[in-house]
């Protein structure tokens, strides 16, 4: 049995209140003892976190590792792999996978595969529709006893609002939450950047804001009469955050992230055609920017998310519109959002919510506390390391990243996915 | 890398030509100096000079042309070089050959320059991001973004029959939010300085905020869009065009905006008529305006050889740089 001790760093888990120096001793999987190591235990490893940081490990509430249907892109394996080495203990995947996680079997495929092989908790959106085709609702209520946390039609479009209506309905009879990205696919229309300035001047297909605020409108008003509870995932614009912010002052049950990159990147970074840069929903003005790191600091969104799509070399080897969209992205989740803290848009402690406990309650999930009896879910960083993001030395199988280059402060030493050691750059794992 | 510099070398001399933006007015009126030292050449008995002589330029044309394709290929065969056409289309990428393999075959072919035309904006960015050293890349059309050469072609028959840029007004007519060549067009007069630049269309055939992303007057009225201007540019609109929720009809397109003589009497008497061909006779103008004495629309073929011939030697790298 793994006997762990974590010695002598600063405990910080904002959720439960914990902001103290001294140790963490972990046994079986679970956090025993916080604090002051018990005089009977006897620690098989004892890491030294001395000037580190001892946080919750992070949970990803958006992250494609591509198996089953697109292993040369990345599989459960390297992808979790590069999760711990991101300080990601959890990561939730959209159904769209081939095959579509549309039944308890592909459910319980995905849930033993990374039983087997997983650095991190593998868990899994379930689809709404059968197929993600829009039309014909899943079994909801068995998917979710087979262990997915929400259901969700990706980035595939519904039949028509009827079918919206139904499924929320049918959601909310199991409390099921429904996990939007909200995108009217006509007013999208084969886009691949943000109508304004720059997709003008390049002559790129733009996707108008209206693609997104028309279907956050409609999912609120649906919301609103059937009671469904709502997760807007990787939003985009700062429309859509005032009329979320709005709903939720009136009550209504809903909840947003946004991805790590919208925080940083703006339409700006199109230009020169940088395939790297092609993600959807597409990078918007400074002021929508501005707007999602507001929405951080006031509390409309509750969670950051990496939506992590690894690609393959040939992928983005093509002119902008025929790249595929996405970012490989789970190994600069923490740095950005720490980027954050320095760019004192957010406190460190918030910072640290939207990463932790702010994704745990949204996906109803008990992990990611530093507290006894919890799962030893942990992530140590030193505060005030200096160092270079490079693409080429990711882990991930996909290097596709707007990143290269880019100084960060701020990085992971040690992961522990339920007291086991998942990433460690100096000791053995 | 932006286009910029992209497109020119450490001494600011092209390198590809891949867009108007990122070029100096300086680049631009030297392009116009060597096309017009190419221009009687097409009178001469032998209609060759050896600029190009053991150049090999490959003609890469993904979407279907007639008059580019043609005319780039009177141009580098008149520079002397060899030319090689490859209808993409139907060959290569046909049979899942990706973008860059084709580029790499045909540099092991040692073709020296590429001529691209292709339905995605960033093509020829793409290749000249690519491209071996000493290859050079020349847009002939990507996407919804830039068609450079046209746009050269243009400002040389305003040249021609106009003189100077500065005092000008121009007005550019019909479906601007998908042209490449309108985007060229308004860079290549605002970087010459021309007195004003419209652009005359229905919203639905206008980008969002024009004005502030083209650097543009807009009018949604012809009559009240030509009033004055010394240049007009008809832009051809697409058959599919019409039958999305763009237009209700060609009918009512000629009605609103088509260009008949009696609209033309509100420019300037001495205005000048272009389009860049093909045109659809009564949709975007008139027979009689399209044939008449203030249309150059035939000058402007003509000229784009002389035009194609300047960016082909200006662009192509001096020898020996790569083995």
């Amino acid at each position: 049995m793994n006997r762990i001790c974590i010695a002598n760093g600063r405990l910080f888990d904002p959720a439960s209140g914990l902001d103290m120096t001294g140790d963490l001793c972990i046994a079986d999987e679970k956090i025993v003892a916080i604090g002051i190591a018990p005089e009977d235990f006897d620690a098989d490893i004892i890491i030294d976190a001395g000037d580190k940081l001892v946080i919750p490990g992070l949970i990803d509430l958006n992250a494609r590792l591509r198996e089953p249907g697109l292993e040369h892109k990345g599989t459960i394996v390297t992808e979790s792999t590069a999760a711990a080495s991101g300080g990601i203990t959890t990561v939730i995947c959209p159904p769209d996978t081939t095959p579509v996680i549309d039944t308890p079997a592909d459910a319980e495929l995905i849930r033993r595969r990374a039983k087997q092989s997983a650095h991190a908790r593998v868990l899994s959106m379930g689809a709404l529709t059968m197929g993600l085709n829009g039309e014909q609702l899943t079994e909801m209520s068995s998917l979710q006893v087979s262990g997915c946390i929400a259901v969700s039609n990706a980035r595939k479009p519904l039949l028509n609002n009827l079918v919206y209506r139904r499924a929320m309905e049918y959601a909310a009879t199991w409390d099921l939450p429904i996990f939007v990205v909200p995108n009217d696919h006509a007013l999208a229309n084969r886009g691949c950047a943000h109508e304004g300035r720059v997709s003008n001047r390049l002559g790129l297909p733009g996707i108008p804001v209206s693609a997104e605020t028309v279907a956050v409108a409609t999912t609120l008003e649906l919301a609103q009469e059937t009671g469904a509870r709502i997760h807007f995932q990787t939003l985009s614009s700062a429309r859509s955050i005032s009329m979320i912010r709005d709903a939720q002052q009136q009550g209504v049950r809903v909840t947003a992230d946004v991805a790590a990159h919208q925080l940083h990147l703006t339409e700006m970074d199109i230009d020169g055609f940088d395939g790297n840069c092609h993600v959807l929903p597409p990078l918007r003005t400074l002021q929508d920017r501005d707007s999602l790191r507001q929405a951080l600091a006031d509390g409309t969104i509750s969670a950051i998310c990496s939506c992590h799509e690894p690609h393959e070399p040939d992928a983005k080897l093509a002119p902008f519109p025929a790249t595929e969209p996405g970012i490989s992205a789970l190994e600069s989740l923490l740095p950005l959002t720490l980027r954050l803290v320095d760019e004192k848009v957010i406190s460190l402690a918030r910072a640290i919510e939207l990463l932790t406990s702010g994704p745990a309650a949204i996906a109803g999930l008990p992990y990611s506390k530093l507290s006894p009896g919890c799962e030893a879910d942990i992530c140590i960083l030193d505060p005030e390391a200096n160092w270079e993001f490079k693409a080429a030395e990711l882990v991930s199988s996909g290097h596709n990243t707007p990143f290269d280059r880019w100084f960060f402060k701020g990085k992971v030493s040690h992961t522990l996915f339920a007291g086991r050691l998942t990433y460690s750059p100096r000791e053995t794992a | 890398m932006s286009a910029a510099n992209l497109q020119l070398d450490n001494n600011n001399k092209l390198r590809h030509f891949l867009s108007i933006e990122g070029l100096s007015r300086e680049h631009l009126i030297r392009i116009l100096d060597t096309a017009e030292s190419f221009l009687n050449l097409s009178d001469r008995s032998v209609k060759k000079v050896p600029a190009l002589r053991g150049k090999a330029v490959a003609n890469l044309f993904f979407e279907n042309s007639t008059r580019t394709r043609t005319t780039f290929e009177l141009a580098a065969k008149r520079l002397s070089a060899d030319v090689l056409n490859l209808n993409i289309s139907t060959s290569a990428t046909a049979k899942g050959e990706s973008l860059l393999d084709t580029l790499r075959n045909l540099e092991a072919m040692h073709v020296d320059m590429f001529v691209i035309r292709h339905a995605d904006s960033g093509a020829a960015h793409f290749f000249a991001r690519h491209a071996r050293p000493g290859v050079s890349i020349i847009n002939a059309g990507d996407g919804q973004h830039a068609h450079p050469t046209q746009a050269m072609l243009d400002m040389f028959t305003i040249r021609q029959h106009k003189g100077d840029f500065p005092p000008l007004k121009v007005a550019i007519i019909g479906d601007i939010l998908h042209s490449r060549v309108a985007r060229s067009q308004i860079l290549a007069l605002n970087t010459l300085g021309v007195s004003e630049v419209r652009v005359v269309g229905p919203k639905t055939l206008l980008p969002m905020n024009t004005r502030e992303s083209l650097g543009v007057h807009v009018f949604n009225d012809i009559e009240e869009g030509i009033a004055g201007v010394d240049v007009i540019i008809m832009l051809r609109l697409q058959k599919e065009r019409m039958t999305g929720a763009l237009l209700p009809s060609e009918h009512e397109f000629f009605q609103r905006y088509g260009l008949t003589e009696s609209r033309l009497r509100l420019a300037s008497p001495d205005a000048i008529v272009m389009h860049p061909g093909p045109i659809n006779r009564g949709v975007e103008m008139e027979t009689v305006v399209a044939d008449g004495n203030q249309s150059v629309i035939l000058h402007q073929v003509s000229y784009g050889i002389a035009i194609r011939m300047a960016i082909l030697s200006m662009t192509m790298q001096p020898r020996g740089e790569t083995s």
